[in-house]
């Protein structure tokens, strides 16, 4: 899956976020995301990844296996 | 209640530290469980493991579980805490170690 739609599902659930993608691994498949909204406001932990995991639609645990994720509200 | 879903309940509330990961803290089968495990282990936490893929139901009954859908997956005290990224983000903040604190062996 590439970085480019990683970012663009994130961006169509949270049209403020900051989305910051690194590869991991040259394979497209294993990546950092590094996501800043704030809708995160007010949210746990657990309740801001999985914001982010709606937005992805599923597709963490399946076809987007190893997507290292960090949140954090805007400074 | 699923079989399931009883199962997963019976053990988050029997153990206080639960990590349910692809492999055993030796012999993790995935870089994330592998992370998590390295995580508890730095924290001191005597923890019970439960490997998911000698279990296909509780691997597929996890994850509605806890509403995440992947593996590793933190419990303690019976509750989700979070899977690998939010335990190197809570450790990294000082707080998982804090959570921990009470079950640390000495």
């Amino acid at each position: 899956m590439p970085a480019a739609e990683i970012e663009a599902l994130i961006r169509a659930a949270l049209p403020d976020a900051e989305v910051e993608i690194v590869p991991l691994v040259d394979d497209g498949d294993h990546y950092r995301a590094h996501v800043v909204s704030h809708a995160f406001a007010g949210k746990s932990r657990v309740q801001q990844h999985k914001l982010v995991y709606e937005a992805l639609g599923g597709r963490m645990g399946g076809e987007l296996h190893a997507l290292q994720l960090t949140t954090a509200l805007p400074n | 209640m699923s079989d399931a879903n009883a199962r997963i309940s019976q053990i988050v509330n029997e153990h206080d530290i639960v990590l349910f990961m692809k492999g055993t803290p030796l012999f993790p089968q995935c870089g994330f469980s592998s992370k998590a495990v390295a995580i508890l282990e730095h924290c001191g936490a005597d923890f019970e493991s439960v490997d998911v893929l000698q279990d296909m139901e509780v691997r597929q009954g996890i994850k509605a579980y806890s509403d995440w859908p992947t593996i590793p997956q933190l419990y303690v005290k019976g509750e989700f805490v979070g899977g690998s990224d939010i335990m190197m983000e809570m450790y990294e903040a000082g707080e998982l170690q804090e959570m921990l604190a009470d079950k640390v062996a000495k």
